[in-house]
C-alpha cells in the first residue's frame, strides 16, 4: 500500500528545495534591504479573526475545533493575519510599518485541477503609507526583488479596483443591478458582459463605455483616450507610475480591466505576469479599509508572490 | 497569426473555423492539406479536439482558442477569457427522451429521481439542480441516444444542431437548456502581454 498525501499538497525533495531556498533567500535579502522585517504568524487563527476581512475571496477553507470547542481556521492569505498583528502588537507604533513574510497559505481546490491546497507565499505589507507614494514603494520593492531573483521578461499589470464601480455609478447603474455584470467581468466572460450590459437598457454611449473600458490595457499611451468619468482613477494610476524608478516603470502595463476577486482591495491593484507562465505569478493592491476592521484605521498596500510559480517561471525562462 | 498561437478545434467547427482564419488573412492551406499533422508553427495554428481547447489556452500553451460554448459551459472552472461570440456552429443543449409518454417525468414523479445519460455531466447536473429536480447523472463517452433505447437512462442531455439524430432514434426534445455557438477564448496572461496582437485579431473578427 502506498500512503498518499492530500491532493494539492506535495513533498519537496532536496534538489527542488535548494532552488526554492535560493529564491526565497534572495527575496528576503531584498525585502530586508528595503526595510521590511520578516514576521511569522500562526497558520491557525480564530475563525472570527480571519472572517473579519469580510470577503468571499479570503474566507478560510479549513476549520478545526480546539479543545474548548472554539473554531480555528487555516489562514488563506497573510494580509489579514498581518492586519491583526499590526493592530495588536503595534497598536501605538508610529506608521509607516514595513513587514515581509514567507509563509504557507491554505486554499480550497477544485478537484482534478492541480491547484495548490497549500501554497508558499513571499510578500510584503506596507502599513500607514497612503497612495500614491505607498503603492509606488510596494511596486518598487516588488520589481527590485524580481530583478534580483533573475526573472527577466516579467510585466506588472496595474489597475484600480475603484475604477469599474465608479464607471457603473457614473452611467447610472444602481448597485442591485451590478452583481451579474461584475460576476461576468471577474470570470473574464466578455460575451456575458455584453449580454448583461444589453440587459441594463442604458443608452448606447454608456453601454459602449462599459464594454470598452475593461478591454483597455497597454503602455502609458492607453491612458490618453480614457473617458472623463474615470479621470480620478486614471490620475491615481499615472501618479503611481510617475513615482516609480525608470526600470520599474518600464515593467508596468496599465490594465483598466484588472478586477480582483478579493473584496478588501480599495484602490490600486496589480498582478505579475511572465510570458513563460500562463497564470499570474503574484498579485497585490491597496486595502485602505481593512486595518480599521481591526481597530487601527491605517491605509495599507501589499503583495504576495507564489514562490512555486516564480520557480516555474524562472525555469521556463531558461528554456526560451 | 500576429505572433500568436491559436488552438483550432477539429470536428464540427473545423471547416467554419478555417474559413474564419482565411478571412483573417491566415494561410490555412497546409492545415487543409494535411489532416495528420497537429502543429503548424508557421501559421500559428495547433489543432485538437474541441474539449481540449480550454485546457491548452488556460495553461498558456496556446494564446487564443476557438471552441463551442457547450465545452466552455462544461468546463466552466477554466480560467480563460471568453472574448467574442463567433456566431457559427449554432446548436442547442437539450433534454430529450423517447417519444410518447415522457418516461423522465414519470421517473421523477414515481421514483423521485431521473437517470440522465450525457457527455456533459456538469451541465446536466447544474440544469437539474437549478430546476429543483433530482437526477442521477450517467456519464457516457459516445452515442448518447442509445441510453434511453436500452434502459440505461430515462432521458439524455445532449447537443443537437439539426435534430436529425434525435428523430432517427425516436427521441423528442423535452426542454432546451442553452443555445451554443463557437467562441473565441484567450489566455488571461497573453491577453495582457500580447494585448495589441489580440486586439488586432478581435477587430478583424468583428469586421469579418
Amino acid at each position: 500500500m502506498i500512503d498518499r498525501i492530500p491532493s494539492g499538497t506535495r513533498d519537496v525533495l532536496p534538489d527542488e528545495m535548494r532552488e526554492l531556498r535560493a529564491i526565497t533567500e534572495r527575496l528576503r535579502a531584498q525585502f530586508e534591504r528595503a526595510g521590511y522585517g520578516e514576521v511569522y504568524t500562526p497558520a491557525l487563527e480564530y475563525e472570527g479573526t480571519l472572517a473579519r476581512g469580510d470577503v468571499a475571496g479570503a474566507m478560510p477553507a479549513y476549520r478545526v475545533f480546539d479543545e474548548q470547542g472554539q473554531v480555528l481556521a487555516l489562514r488563506s492569505d497573510m494580509t489579514i493575519p498581518i492586519a491583526r498583528l499590526v493592530a495588536t502588537r503595534y497598536a501605538g507604533a508610529e506608521p509607516p510599518l514595513r513587514f515581509c513574510y514567507f509563509a504557507h497559505a491554505y486554499r480550497r481546490v477544485r478537484p482534478q485541477r492541480g491547484q495548490a491546497r497549500e501554497l508558499l507565499q513571499a510578500g510584503v505589507e506596507l502599513v500607514g503609507a497612503p497612495a500614491p507614494e505607498g503603492t509606488a514603494e510596494a511596486l518598487t520593492v516588488l520589481c527590485a526583488a524580481l530583478d534580483d531573483v533573475g526573472l527577466k521578461t516579467y510585466s506588472v499589470g496595474l489597475g484600480d479596483s475603484s475604477l469599474f464601480p465608479a464607471l457603473l455609478e457614473r452611467v447610472g447603474v444602481p448597485p442591485e443591478q451590478r452583481g451579474r455584470l461584475v460576476e461576468e467581468l471577474v470570470a473574464g466572460d466578455f460575451v456575458g458582459v455584453e449580454r448583461e450590459v444589453a440587459a441594463l437598457g442604458i443608452d448606447a454611449e454608456s453601454a459602449e463605455l462599459l464594454l470598452r473600458v475593461p478591454q483597455i490595457r497597454g503602455g502609458p499611451e492607453v491612458l490618453e483616450d480614457v473617458p472623463e468619468p474615470l479621470d480620478a482613477a486614471v490620475q491615481g494610476m499615472r501618479s503611481v507610475h510617475q513615482l516609480l524608478p525608470s526600470d520599474a516603470a518600464a515593467r508596468v502595463i496599465f490594465d483598466l480591466g484588472l478586477v480582483r476577486s478579493l473584496g478588501y482591495y480599495t484602490g490600486a491593484v496589480f498582478q505579475v505576469y511572465d510570458p513563460a507562465l500562463g497564470v499570474p505569478i503574484g498579485s497585490g493592491g491597496r486595502y485602505d479599509d481593512l486595518l480599521a476592521k481591526f481597530g487601527r484605521p491605517l491605509p495599507a498596500v501589499g503583495f504576495a508572490l507564489s514562490v512555486e510559480r516564480l520557480h516555474i517561471a524562472l525555469t521556463g525562462e531558461e528554456g526560451r | 497569426m500576429n505572433g500568436l498561437r491559436i488552438a483550432v478545434p477539429r470536428g464540427a467547427l473545423f471547416g467554419d473555423t478555417l474559413e474564419l482564419l482565411d478571412r483573417l488573412g491566415v494561410d490555412t492551406r497546409e492545415v487543409r492539406e494535411n489532416d495528420r499533422k497537429l502543429l503548424f508553427e508557421e501559421a500559428g495554428i495547433v489543432t485538437m479536439r474541441p474539449s481540449d481547447v480550454p485546457t491548452y489556452v488556460e495553461a498558456g500553451a496556446a494564446d487564443l482558442g476557438i471552441t463551442g460554448k457547450d465545452v466552455l459551459m462544461e468546463q466552466s472552472e477554466r480560467e480563460c477569457y471568453e472574448l467574442v461570440d463567433l456566431r457559427y456552429g449554432y446548436c442547442r443543449m437539450v433534454l430529450a427522451s423517447e417519444a410518447g409518454e415522457d418516461r423522465g417525468a414519470e421517473a421523477l414523479r414515481r421514483l423521485g429521481v431521473v437517470r440522465i445519460a450525457t457527455k456533459y455531466p456538469r451541465i446536466a447536473a447544474r440544469h437539474f439542480l437549478e430546476t429543483g429536480r433530482q437526477a442521477e447523472i450517467v456519464e457516457v463517452k459516445g452515442s448518447v441516444e442509445l441510453a434511453p433505447l436500452t434502459g440505461l437512462a430515462e432521458a439524455i442531455v445532449d447537443l443537437t444542431a439539426t435534430g436529425t439524430t434525435l428523430v432517427e432514434n425516436g427521441l423528442v426534445v423535452r426542454e432546451e437548456i442553452a443555445e451554443c455557438s463557437a467562441r473565441l477564448i484567450a489566455n488571461p496572461v497573453a491577453h495582457k502581454l500580447k494585448a495589441r496582437a489580440i486586439d488586432a485579431v478581435l477587430e478583424r473578427v468583428r469586421g469579418a
